[in-house]
């Protein structure tokens, strides 16, 4: 880092061409920026290990399977990303989404007396985890109680309002086709293909705007050949995940769902005024004060996100069970939420990570617990083997962390 | 490089915490394209003056004349309106967002849908970085965290003066920095005053003061207690004047003598 060097600033930090590009990824790398690179590797190992391990792994109907299942944690770790970028802490969100959940088959259920139609019940439900959200983030905010003892308070107190409401039935089903199809709804194979299609479209669509709005404000466009790559990547991705989904049932509404909202939560954390402020409160919530951010109001909005997502996850399911349990969002909901955030690099410190490590970390989390149920492994095995992963990924993100002060960066 | 009517000027502006007098009957003026130094031992009033000056908490009584017209500045906006910007000693960056998110920072340029104009934040950035000569920041997106200690006062300077400032304020800017680090922020100063700005540059260090000051205002227990020109003056009277009295024997880091009392 030396300060006399003679460079112009227009120079982005990136090299040109393709050698460039990866000598400026391995410069990254050896300075400690890992990037996605250690969940990528986890995943490649992990395939590889249950491929070996069980037949029944590595085949479409698996794969079909096993994007439902992780549905919930995703959506809930979306939130919890949020509540991380800020530098608090958000542990009610498991709780929270039983209790969603619970509130969703409670106002669709014929057995409790209301037949709400489904959707409007599951847009009452989110509205519900935005209020707790709002709520629990106002007592943050403006009363200055550590986010930790007024989720914990909440975690505690709607286990009890969980029991409570569910009552002496210990079970409310759901009936309602729209909810119960957010877990088991499959789209035909052609629609598919045109889901397939129209996410390849935008996404190069977005990277062209990108590009073409800074050539018209005279600035260097950066690696031409990386972005084409990229992009391309991207589609070939999405084509590969219908082709295998249409082995099998066909693609499910639950990834769709998932994609969407990393779609939406990446947009308004990277592309928006109100993502800019979230980054910044995580980073320095002083100097984003001075700057003349209102800090309480981000603060209360990004606990109403973590709300309304916990809620999502916890409709999801709810959906998939087809009904809620008194046991609703408990177990391992807001460890895996919180572990799958994490594992996807969101930085417990505040102010870093990225919303699609939500998705990364969930994609982790529920191929393992999908290959040990295969095997036959037990609830033990899992719990042991996902606190392990957690530990990982956060020493992984300490030490890179400290390379990363250590080289500068 | 004096015009008929200063940009900014106090006249007998006072300002008491319950019953301390931080600022007594303080008179004070930047110019257009000056550098006006602040200076005085601990205690002498030089924060309570900026923090009442950007809004922080208004003067009691006295007069604030802007331009030659007397003006009221009664809260950070106010006194942002007026094109009057402060540079703190802490710099108020963050640390994980890039140059030109941070100079942005609650200023971002956007659409109706609250959408980020992001190429055209880089560019300005770029354009402003370059009117000042700041050459040593490799790319406009780096994080913060990346930068040296005389890179990170080069942006938030930039950052001050991009918004159409008349004045800026800064406060300690070479407090925290090495030799070669310092050189880099005082020709920055300079190069403020070159631009038409009033600066007025808080510091310790005299030495620092009489490269890039056109000229010195010396405030002690919140009273005036003297106003140099710098081509007729020495360190050793500025000292005098900071310490009224007791001369002390000018050192390599000046302004530290004991308190008067």
């Amino acid at each position: 880092m030396s300060d006399a060097a003679p460079l112009t600033v227009q120079v982005a930090a990136d090299e040109a061409g393709l050698s460039g590009a990866a000598r400026t990824y391995f410069d990254r790398l050896r300075a400690g920026d890992m990037g996605s690179l250690p969940v990528i590797v986890g995943m490649a190992l992990i395939t590889i290990y249950f491929t070996l391990k069980v037949d029944v792994f590595f085949t479409a109907q698996n794969f079909d399977d096993l994007i439902p299942q992780l549905a919930g944690t995703a959506l809930i770790a979306i939130g919890v990303v949020f509540v991380l970028l800020i530098g608090e802490i958000d542990l009610s969100v498991g709780i929270l989404s039983g209790l969603c959940g619970v509130c969703v088959a409670w106002f669709a259920s014929p057995e409790t007396g209301h037949t709400v139609p489904g959707l409007v019940a599951i847009a009452l439900a989110i509205c519900f985890g935005a209020l707790i959200g709002m709520l629990q983030g106002s007592i943050v905010a403006l009363l200055g109680v550590p986010s930790f003892v007024v989720t914990l308070a909440g975690l505690l107190a709607f286990q009890g309002v969980i029991i409570k409401w569910i009552g002496q039935n210990a079970t409310i089903g759901i009936q309602d086709q729209y909810i119960n199809d957010m877990a088991s709804y499959f789209f035909s194979k052609n629609a598919g293909w045109i889901i397939a299609t129209g996410i390849s479209v935008v996404f190069a669509g977005t990277v062209a705007a990108g590009a073409r709005s800074r050539v018209r404000h005279g600035l260097p466009v950066g690696n031409v050949p990386l972005l084409v790559i990229r992009t391309g990547f991207v589609a070939a991705i999405t084509f590969l995940f219908v082709a295998i989904s249409n082995h099998a049932r066909g693609v499910s509404f639950a990834g769709m769902l998932v994609i969407a909202m990393i779609a939406v939560g990446t947009f308004v954390a990277r592309r928006t005024t109100f993502g800019r402020h979230v980054y910044a409160v995580g980073g320095n919530a002083e100097a984003a004060r001075r700057a003349g951010i209102n800090v309480p109001f981000i603060r209360i909005a990004v606990f109403m996100i973590s709300g309304a997502m916990a809620a999502m996850g916890g409709i999801m399911f709810a959906s998939r069970l087809q009904g809620v349990a008194l046991s609703a969002g408990g177990g391992s909901t807001l460890l895996d939420a919180i572990a799958a955030a994490v594992i996807g690099g969101t930085s417990l410190f505040g102010g870093r990570g990225r919303v699609i490590g939500a998705l990364l970390g969930a994609v982790v989390i529920g191929t393992i617990a999908n290959g040990l149920a295969l095997i036959g492994s037990d609830a033990s095995t899992q719990f042991i083997v996902t606190g392990l992963i957690l530990l990982a990924a956060v020493t992984l993100d300490t030490l890179s962390r400290r390379k990363l002060v250590a080289s500068g960066r | 490089m004096t015009t008929d009517t200063p940009t900014l000027q106090l006249r007998g502006v006072s300002k008491s915490f319950g019953s301390v007098k931080a600022l007594d009957d303080v008179d004070f003026e930047v110019n257009e394209g000056e550098v006006m130094a602040l200076v005085g031992d601990n205690g002498a009033g030089k924060s309570t003056l900026i923090k009442s000056l950007a809004g922080i908490h208004p003067f009691d009584s006295g007069e604030v004349i802007f331009d030659g017209k007397p003006v009221s500045v009664h809260g950070p906006k106010d006194a942002a309106k007026l094109g009057l910007e402060v540079v703190y000693q802490d710099l108020a960056l963050c640390d994980n967002l890039d140059v030109v998110q941070n100079m942005y920072l609650g200023r971002e340029a956007h659409d109706v849908l609250y959408r980020l104009h992001e190429s055209e934040m880089e560019r300005r950035t770029a354009e402003t970085l370059a009117s000042l000569s700041v050459t040593t920041i490799r790319s406009t997106r780096q994080t913060v965290a990346t930068l040296s200690g005389g890179q990170r006062q080069s942006v938030a300077v930039a950052r001050a003066v991009m918004w159409n400032s008349r004045i800026v304020i800064l406060d300690e800017p070479t407090a925290a920095l090495g030799v070669a680090q310092t050189q880099q922020v005082l020709e920055l100063v300079s190069r403020l005053a070159d631009q038409k700005l009033g600066v007025v540059l808080i510091s310790h260090n005299l030495h620092d003061i009489f490269e890039v000051a056109d000229r010195i205002t010396v405030l002690r227990l919140g009273r005036n207690a003297g106003l140099f020109e710098r081509e007729k003056t020495t360190q050793e009277a500025v000292v005098h004047a900071i310490t009224a009295g007791k001369p002390t024997k000018v050192s390599g880091i000046p302004g530290t003598g004991e308190a008067p009392e």
